[in-house]
């Protein structure tokens, strides 16, 4: 380290890490005190592609847009009226809360009980994480095309296993009672790695000590994982649940290239028919209203879960 | 040059590889045997389908269309993966989803480190109120920005460019806020010592902070990646054009006209699946390691 502290001087500075990347006094210029120069490229793309269509939509959820027709009305609360009179709104709505359900359920045990399985430490680990983790890296349409053969009704591996079983085949996809449970089925499958992943590093950096003075005292292996690793597993758990249920409110992709929300809208959630109503129908202003009435929807979830987060702490 | 020297040392960190705590599971033989067993059986539903998509890709549609049961009765044959590459338009997709993937991470990380240094160490006005309506936007769902999104691209006249499908991509509040949180937790001193000689402050970001946060830098670059391969709703509503698609919402477009063609079907998203899972080898530790740093992402 050099001691001569020479303000003016070429840029010879005091850490060996700066040393190294020398020279260009010219940006010296650009020391600017406060930092806001660091922070512009940021604003500018938040404010572009962020703050402008969060500003555009609400605008929009009040007036009669159309991709159609250029020339736009005010319309007041009349998209949001129209929205809460509208029995596919609800219907979606119910699509979503109940695939919300019957995915994060299974996504959250699912994840807690692979975590627990490989910690045990059997031999192979990156193996496990492998499987386990393997299906999260793939692109949705890949996921889709895979199940959507799996599912298929005379070739698919599902029919074929009950077949080979006695058992009658299933329609996977055209049953209204089946679908969104098929749908589920490819969803805890595709992602439920990440949250195996998030049980897996809280249970690596638990203490050993309360595990080690329990075992000393006797306890079982069973005993031990319900008395101590699952109580100190209780905060891993309320974070993995609040991203899997924020998460699964927003279904869409694979829903929309699996079933298209079908048989019969069953499969259908919230943001498949604002993509309905706005592209295809091409109400702009009435796909914005429904999707504000989502997103305070999901405001209300969060702050919902925070509270109960905070309160756990 | 320090920062290579950092990364060295990084990587050389003996892995942190969890052999778990055997007392999980006590001496017993009962419950390891059980562990083991449950262990195996999860990992074989969880490779079946990838099993059954390989084994599909490698027959002739004939096969599986005619003797109507087991793909395993069939003869071997690539020729559904040499169907998929002649036509072409898989690897097309492949190049657009690695230059818009990777175009998305380059500028995100670059955006978002400079955006967190500035709201870590800077003082100007209205930081607090500036980094407030950073966090609360990560409460809003991308998905519902592509309605007035995809009507601020047509006044701009860029459906069907790249540029489209990059530039609203590049926004992540949520990365701002995980590096910053990382930049805050860096010790100001060594920086002062670099201000006092006269390092600009562009030069003590650049040599002294970002080289100290490789590993979280890393992290949320691998996570963005991740997400901009497997972006599926704006890339499919911005372009129509397929030589602009990306490799999800391509595959989308085809799929139903695979029709009853399962082997190709399958080749062709087997090819799709490749790049993501050899990254995946190739950076297993640290990407496991990243979710635990930050813990996000969600799909």
């Amino acid at each position: 380290m050099t001691t001569t502290t020479s303000l003016g001087a070429e840029d010879r500075t005091a850490s060996p890490a700066v040393a190294a990347g020398g020279r260009r006094p010219a940006l010296r210029r650009v020391r600017s005190g406060n930092g806001l120069v660091f922070v512009l490229p940021f604003l500018l793309v938040f404010g572009l592609f962020m703050v402008w269509p969060i500003v555009q939509g609400l605008w929009m959820s009040f007036t009669d847009s159309s991709l159609a027709l250029r020339d736009t009305d005010f319309v007041g609360f009349g998209n949001y009226a129209e929205a809460f009179g509208d029995p596919d709104v609800w219907s979606s709505l119910g699509n979503t809360v109940f695939f919300t359900v019957v995915s994060s359920v299974p996504l959250v045990l699912v994840a807690l009980a692979m975590a627990l399985l490989v910690h045990s430490g059997l031999a192979g680990q990156w193996a496990w994480r492998l499987s386990f983790f393997a299906p999260y890296l793939l692109p949705v349409t890949v996921v889709t095309m895979i199940w959507a053969w799996l599912y298929q009704p005379e070739l698919g591996l599902g029919n074929q296993l009950l077949d080979a079983l006695g058992m009658a085949p299933v329609g996977w996809l055209s049953d209204d009672s089946v679908a969104m449970w098929s749908v589920a089925a490819l969803t805890v499958w595709w992602t439920v790695g990440f949250n195996f992943l998030l049980y897996l590093a809280a249970l690596q950096s638990l203490p050993t000590t309360f595990d080690e003075a329990a075992a000393l005292d006797g306890a079982g292996a069973w005993r031990r994982l319900w008395s101590i690793t699952l109580p100190q597993l209780r905060r891993t758990t309320g974070l993995v649940a609040m991203l899997q249920i924020l998460a699964s409110l927003k279904v869409f992709d694979q829903i929309y290239i699996l079933t298209k929300g079908g048989p019969n809208g069953s499969t259908r959630p919230v943001l498949e028919y604002v993509y309905d109503v706005g592209f295809t129908g091409y109400r702009l202003g009435y796909a914005s209203a429904i999707s504000y009435l989502f997103f305070a929807l999901i405001v209300v979830v969060s702050l919902v879960q925070l509270r109960l987060f905070r309160r756990e702490d | 040059m320090s920062a290579t020297a950092t990364t060295f040392r990084t990587r050389r960190r003996p892995p942190r590889e969890t052999t778990g705590s055997p007392l999980l599971l006590g001496h017993g033989r009962l419950p390891r045997v059980l562990a083991g067993t449950a262990l195996v059986v999860l990992a074989v539903v969880w490779l079946l389908p990838f099993l059954w998509a390989v084994v599909t890709s490698v027959q002739s549609e004939e096969d599986i269309n005619t003797t109507g049961l087991s793909p395993f009765k069939g003869a071997f044959t690539l020729d559904a993966y040499q169907q998929i590459l002649e036509r072409g338009n898989v690897t097309v997709w492949a190049f657009n989803s690695f230059l818009i993937a990777g175009l998305v991470t380059v500028i995100t990380v670059a955006v978002s480190t400079l955006a967190a240094y500035g709201f870590s160490r800077g003082t100007f006005r209205g930081r607090r109120a500036l980094l407030g309506v950073t966090v609360a936007a990560i409460m809003v769902p991308p998905q519902l920005l592509v309605v007035p999104l995809f009507d601020q691209m047509t006044l701009f006249n860029m459906v069907d460019t790249y540029a489209a499908v990059i530039l609203p991509q590049v926004v992540a509040p949520m990365m701002v806020f995980i590096l910053k949180r990382f930049f805050d937790g860096i010790p100001k001193e060594l920086e002062e010592a670099a201000r006092i000689d006269g390092a600009s402050e562009f030069r003590v970001f650049r040599s002294i902070v970002l080289p100290l946060s490789r590993p979280i830098v890393a992290a949320v670059a691998i996570f963005v990646f991740i997400g901009a391969w497997n972006n599926f709703m704006w890339p499919f509503i911005v372009t129509n054009d397929p030589d602009l698609m990306t490799l999800p919402v391509g595959l989308a477009t085809v799929k139903d006209a695979y029709g009853i063609q399962y082997a190709q079907s399958m080749a062709s998203a087997l090819l799709a699946a490749l790049p993501l899972i050899v990254v995946f080898l190739l950076f297993q530790r640290r990407i496991v390691n990243s979710v635990a740093t930050t813990g996000l992402g969600g799909s």
